[in-house]
């Protein structure tokens, strides 16, 4: 998948022989006739853009704490009609699963009853909060919002790289770039049926309140709850605190009083009855959970557990989107839903299996390893692009804490061009779209957030890597 | 509105006034400068600077010499200068981000560009020649900001203790720099009425941005009494304590309207005021120029801490 077996690489734009497909055929021919250097000065002026407006994030460990942009690719990523339903029936039935299960684990268990999952998964696993056993968070909901991150194989194989489900970002980049793409291009808006995604922040606002504990206000207060400034998200917290018309509060903030989660206004405390968090769960509250976190809010737990307040997405959801329990999706989907998977996982090895580490440790050069609890594409070992020197050293880590890693066969993932400035170069990118529960149901946007490697042959698309953002659009019927 | 945001876009205007108050004084030192030959009262001139800014004591830590481009570099730009414009604007930044819901996009993107364009404009030593262009931009970026707020923001609360930071900035800002130069008003030097006093008083003057409408009001004739009722009680000039008082007090009075009854920091600013109203200009000589400021800039100070307290800006 470092693409040099072009054999099986699949371009979403273009045939391999170079005529267009069905997908792109309208942005082509608008394409083609566009002045190349008109071209390079709206890409210039993008970046301006995303400056001035201040679509930044803050690279950690980095020194200087300097803010980065997200680089923005002005080539559209273009999903079909059909392509477009078959996926979200899949991301669904995906959904429901993960709700389904993460009921089951902190209640009856039934899963591990079962068989089919192995108890020392949960036992050994920091991600499952015991706090949240026998407890049903307010309309049943565990996951209120999910970001499913897919790559493309082929023309009709969509796979499930990961199931964001504790604290998805990103989808800042799908809205921001949608309004960079039609300030830039408006005629191609008009010329091209793009369902919109303009809507998503009301659908959150919506989804929320809908989730909101039965002693809520009639009209409940919804609160984006950030870990502050210099937070690596902090632009996305506050944009859809802004575009919701909610409260974007921190933890000092707040307090607990009456029963009830209580924000600190110039007139005194008040009520909030959802509060979206975009904190981990370690920093909620420094009485249940990390007692150094200066972040949290004492007590919060508590009035949770008492109904006083809905906390999205629910503490202890991160069981679902470990890469461990990954492994396991399949046999998940099937279990609660009672059907086959619509969407496949990546194959993967789970290195605590003697079996399996053995074959890792032989293929290590052709595979893709990661931490368990890892993200952001950190603390990873793509074996293709690996120094000799970096596979001896991952070999000693593997063999040192096996249960710590998973690995992967090198996907040949899709590309779609680039803007660059001898015109376009296909480059790998994988989707994240945007899902909201409630107990309304299931709503997924048209669209997504589509990363990019930026770097030619590169298949880390992860933004904290060098990755970049495209448009996504989900074509009309 | 949340008392963390009450305190972000207080402190948002107060720094920013703070950056282009400095940029005054800074201009009216340089000008000095250039009308004045000999190198010790240049010197006098940058420290008088220095000490109107509160800055005196930091800047004799690192230097012993008082020469312009390094005074006004330090102030403009100096990374160990905790308060030098660039680190004035990047606060105001900080505390616009940290309230980002509360303000309008027209607001941020206006502090976002200032300060990616005085970071730009500061990333290198400031030199003699173009120190005029630097300070203009100052200038001009703070007046956008405010452009920004005066069109964009809704009034309320919001706008509401943004103005009182200003203002409250402002006051303090002008009681300094009286306070500094008050002995050039007091009628002993005044009698001498030498060339070296008027050139004190208008630089006074300028140091407030109120050469110019002083001129036009006293068709130009240079009287100190007249120059101290003007910065302190002429309710008119934008940047007299009067006018900066009114200011405050309106404001104040709309939160006390929007939350439904007044506090504490109402009645001492009723107090503070009453005297910018009642007292003349003969009585403040009277009673003694520096004793009334000293009394004016602590007067200030209670009140922005009793304002902070009774709104919750902090735990």
């Amino acid at each position: 998948m470092t693409s040099s077996t072009s054999a099986s690489k699949y371009d979403e734009m273009f045939n391999p022989d170079g005529t267009v497909r069905p997908a792109y055929a309208d942005f082509r021919d608008w394409y083609d006739t566009q002045d190349p250097a008109w071209l390079k000065r709206q890409d210039a002026e993008a970046e301006r853009f995303f400056r001035r407006v201040g679509i930044t994030f803050n690279v950690y460990g980095d020194d200087d704490g300097e803010e980065r942009l997200i680089p923005f690719d002005m080539i559209p990523r273009i999903i079909t009609a059909r392509e477009w339903r078959k996926l979200t029936r899949g991301i669904e039935q995906r959904v429901r699963a993960l709700n389904a299960f993460l009921q089951d684990l902190y209640h009856r268990q039934e899963i591990i009853r079962s068989g089919r999952l192995p108890i020392h998964y949960l036992r050994d696993n920091d991600a499952f909060l015991s706090q949240m056993i026998g407890f049903t968070p307010p309309g049943g909901v565990y996951t209120h919002i999910v970001g499913i991150d897919l790559v493309r194989t082929g023309p009709d194989e969509f796979v499930v790289l990961e199931d964001n489900a504790r604290t998805p970002s990103g989808v800042s980049y799908m809205l921001e770039n949608r309004e960079t793409m039609m300030q830039m291009f408006p005629e191609l808006f008009t010329k091209i049926p793009v369902r919109p995604v303009s809507d998503y922040p009301r659908r959150l606002a919506r989804s929320l309140r809908a989730c909101a504990p039965t002693c809520a206000a009639a009209r409940p207060v919804v609160a984006v709850l950030t870990p502050g400034i210099y937070n690596s998200a902090y632009f996305e917290h506050a944009f859809l605190a802004d575009e919701m018309g909610a409260e974007l509060i921190e933890g000092s903030d707040l307090r607990v009083m009456d029963g009830r989660v209580q924000m600190r206004t110039t007139t005194g405390y008040t009520p909030v009855d959802v509060i979206y968090r975009r904190v981990d769960d370690d920093f909620l509250d420094p009485l249940t959970f990390n007692p150094e976190s200066a972040l949290g809010i004492p007590g919060i737990m508590d009035v949770y557990r008492s109904g006083g307040v809905t906390i999205a997405n629910a503490p202890g959801t991160g069981i679902a989107d470990d890469k461990a329990i990954y492994t396991f999706m399949p046999e998940i989907v099937e279990f609660y839903t009672g059907e086959k998977p619509i969407l496949k996982n990546v194959e993967t090895w789970r290195c605590i299996e003697e079996d399996s580490l053995k074959y890792v440790l032989d293929n290590l050069s052709d595979l893709v390893v990661k931490e368990v609890h890892g993200s952001g594409g950190y603390g990873m070992l793509i074996g293709p692009a690996a120094s000799k020197k970096e596979l001896n050293e991952f070999e000693a880590k593997l063999r040192a804490k096996p249960e710590n890693y998973i690995a992967q066969p090198t996907l040949s993932l899709s590309t779609v061009p680039i803007f660059t400035s001898k015109g376009l170069a296909p480059r790998h990118v994988d989707l994240r779209p945007f899902v909201l529960v409630s107990p309304d149901g299931i709503d997924i946007t048209p669209g997504g957030l589509t990363r990019v490697a930026l770097k030619k042959g590169s298949l880390v698309v992860n933004s904290s890597q060098g990755g970049g953002t495209k448009d996504s659009w989900v074509l009309d019927e | 509105m949340l008392g963390r945001s009450a305190n972000g876009v207080f402190w948002m205007a107060r720094y920013l006034e703070r950056a282009e108050n400095t940029a005054r004084l800074i201009d009216v030192g340089f000008h000095l400068a250039l009308t004045r030959g000999d190198r010790s009262s240049q010197e006098e001139e940058w420290k008088s600077v220095l000490t109107t800014t509160g800055q005196l004591e930091d800047y004799s830590e690192k230097h012993t010499e008082f020469f312009g481009p390094q005074v006004f570099n330090y102030l403009l730009r100096d990374r160990d200068n905790p308060a030098s414009v660039l680190q004035m604007i990047e606060f105001a930044r900080t505390n616009a981000r940290m309230v980002r819901t509360s303000i309008t996009d027209e607001v941020w993107e206006a502090i976002n560009e200032t300060w990616m364009t005085l970071r730009d404009v500061l990333s290198r030593p400031v030199r003699e020649t173009n120190l005029g262009d630097v300070l203009s931009t100052i200038r001009s970026q703070a007046t956008l900001v405010r452009g920004a707020m005066e069109g964009s923001m809704l009034r309320n609360d919001v706008f509401n203790f943004a103005r009182i930071g200003t203002f409250i900035e402002r006051a303090d800002s002008t009681a300094r720099i009286l306070d500094v130069k008050y002995y050039v008003l007091l009628p002993s030097v005044a009698w001498v009425g030498s060339s070296l006093d008027n050139v004190q008083w208008d630089t006074l003057l300028r140091s407030v941005a109120g050469d110019r409408a002083y001129s036009w009001l006293n068709a130009g004739t240079m009287d100190p009494r007249e120059i101290a009722r003007f910065l302190i009680l002429d309710g008119r000039f934008p940047r007299s304590l009067a006018f900066c008082y009114d200011k405050v007090r309106s404001n104040m009075a709309g939160i006390a309207m929007q939350y439904g009854g007044e506090t504490e920091a109402h009645e001492l600013l009723r107090d503070a005021g009453a005297q910018l109203h009642q007292l003349d200009i003969e009585q403040i000589f009277d009673r003694g120029l520096h004793e009334f400021l000293q009394d004016v800039i602590a007067k200030t100070n209670r009140i922005g801490a009793c304002i902070a307290a009774e709104y919750r800006f902090i735990e």
